[in-house]
């Protein structure tokens, strides 16, 4: 890791993801550059391709065309060995895709053990670390089904945390939560940016974009419509169709 | 239910009887001093057990490295056939595309050859004609059971595969692990979890195969009973001891499968 706070960590030109040849374009060229140290929070209409860019950033998706430029490395060339670079950056899923057949302490110390080359003992202590920071460290030996949706998706931000990333991506992490259970698994993410943690964010809760978020990207129809401060989107959005997106979600 | 059974003996014992030239009757008392015979002439005198003894041993090693290999196949096939389906789409064209398709087909044939023909052909075939040069009889119908439960097995951990969540492998990825690790530490142990039922099954499947053993002069449980048999000219006690000897494994066996899953099961409550 070369980038100081505030370099690019993540470049991404003219990004295109079609499906059927031609006729679904998912992404239909985006740019953009993530700095280090931004909360960047994607907004946008169902279907409108947030999924898709955020994917593609760990290559989950592989994009059609256009490049994305990982701490100065192109990711979706060839020679570049991707397992290396997924590695540093963690992912986080609306439907938390823990493992199940592992208890929690065992969900966090697979990456780093069999990945990062990490003793168990050295592993187990760093997971209880993390652990203790979102109060989950006396459920270490349960197994994920014991858990509530909030308490597996805090679990599955440590698993990845765990790995010692450079950036953290998250598509839609509260979701697939019961309302009561979305604001333990925010408070985590608040207190991961103030850390210092560089994050990209797909998610439909307008407040944590306005409170957390330093710059706010709508999409729509596979392209970035709109970018800016938390501040300018919301109380001074210049895009119509950002402008009708806002009067319905708020 | 002792009066069915000791009739049905007697008249089993009378058929045998005939045949080897005895006489027999039929009040109760000689009826047990028969069965006592009969039991002594087949297993105790000249040490007959002997052959259901070192049959089962063969029956057991046979089966226990048979259901090793065919794991172990059972796996490779299925690694090669799920994987060729996940990857074929995202695949750019070139040499590993290439030769993923290669491996795909090789063990779509062997699935074919091996599901479409009776195993006693495929164990006759195998000692006979690939292995002719072999005197080692275990070691040949080891390579045959083995290779014949592994395209079962492959299909049964294939479903597994297929019926974990896409989810799991997207998680396993975006770690950082690859393709086949995000199949050995993740995918694989979930699968086989959910199939183990099923896996148990062939089994015992595969305990009761290996009792065709005899074709190639190979003296399993099943030979044992017949030897004694053709010793004795009676047929009676050597095959329904030879029956039961499999009732009660497969039972164990079973038994056991149920303990097991019952612990599997709690672990994800
Ligand atoms: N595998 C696929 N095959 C075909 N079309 C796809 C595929 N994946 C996504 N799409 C299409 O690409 C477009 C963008 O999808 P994407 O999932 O990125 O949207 P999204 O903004 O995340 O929506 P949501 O808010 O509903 O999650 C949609 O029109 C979707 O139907
Ligand atoms: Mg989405």
């Amino acid at each position: 890791m070369t980038a100081e706070k505030g370099d690019v960590i993540i470049s991404v030109k003219d990004l295109k993801k079609y499906y059927n040849g031609e006729s679904i374009k998912a992404l239909d060229g985006v740019t953009t550059d993530i700095r280090k140290g931004e909360v960047v929070v994607i907004i946008g209409p169902s279907g409108s391709g947030k999924s898709t860019f955020l994917r593609s950033l760990n290559l989950l998706e592989r994009p059609t065309s256009g490049t994305i430029t990982f701490d100065g490395v192109d990711i979706t060339s060839k020679a570049t060995d991707i397992n290396k670079l997924r590695q540093r950056m963690g992912m986080v899923f609306q439907h938390f895709n823990l493992f199940p057949h592992l208890t929690i302490i065992k969900n966090m110390t697979l990456g780093p053990i069999k990945l990062r080359g990490m003793s168990k003992a050295e592993a187990e202590r760093r997971s209880k670390v993390l652990l203790e920071r979102v109060g989950l460290v006396d459920r270490a030996d349960a197994y994920p089904s014991q858990l509530s949706g909030g308490q597996k998706q805090r679990i599955a931000i440590v698993r990845a945390l765990a790995m010692n990333p450079d950036v953290m991506l998250f598509d839609e992490p509260t979701s697939a939560l019961d309302p009561e259970m979305v604001g333990e698994v925010l408070e985590v993410m608040k207190d991961l940016a103030k850390s210092g943690m560089t994050m990209v964010c797909v998610t439909h809760e307008m407040g944590f974009a306005r409170e957390v978020g330093t710059r706010v990207i709508f999409m729509d129809c596979g392209k970035i419509i709109e970018e800016n401060t938390p501040e300018q989107i919301f109380t001074n959005p210049q895009n119509e169709r950002l402008v009708s997106f806002l009067q319905k979600v708020l | 239910m002792l009066s069915f059974l000791s009739s049905l003996y007697s008249g089993v014992v009378f058929l045998a009887g005939e045949a080897a030239g005895q006489s027999s009757s039929g009040s109760a008392g000689d009826i047990w001093q028969s069965l006592r015979d009969d039991f002594i002439n087949n297993f105790i005198s000249e040490k007959r057990y002997m052959y259901l003894l070192k049959g089962l041993g063969i029956t057991f090693q046979v089966t226990f490295f048979a259901a090793l290999l065919g794991i172990l196949l059972g796996i490779v096939v299925a690694l090669i056939r799920s994987s060729y389906d996940k990857l074929k789409d995202e695949m750019r064209p070139g040499f590993a595309k290439g030769l993923l398709g290669f491996f795909n087909f090789i063990a779509k044939f062997y699935l074919t050859i091996i599901r479409g023909t009776p195993v006693v052909v495929q164990l006759m075939i195998a000692y006979f004609i690939i292995f002719a040069a072999s005197n080692n009889k275990v070691l040949v119908a080891i390579l045959a059971f083995g290779f014949n439960s592994g395209a079962y097995v492959a299909e049964i951990i294939r479903s597994g595969i297929m019926s974990i969540d896409n989810g799991q492998f997207e998680a396993g990825r975006s770690l950082g692990f690859g393709y086949i690790r995000t199949m050995i530490h993740i995918i694989i142990p979930q699968a086989f979890k959910n199939v183990l039922p099923a896996l148990a099954n062939e089994f015992i499947v595969l305990i009761k195969e290996t009792s065709v053993s005899g074709y190639v002069g190979l003296q399993d449980l099943t030979k044992g009973g017949d030897i004694i048999r053709s010793r004795t000219y009676s047929a009676f006690m050597p095959l329904i001891a030879v029956a039961l000897i499999y009732l009660v494994i497969v039972i164990f066996f079973s038994r056991m499968v149920t303990l097991l899953e019952r612990r599997l099961r709690n672990s994800d409550r």
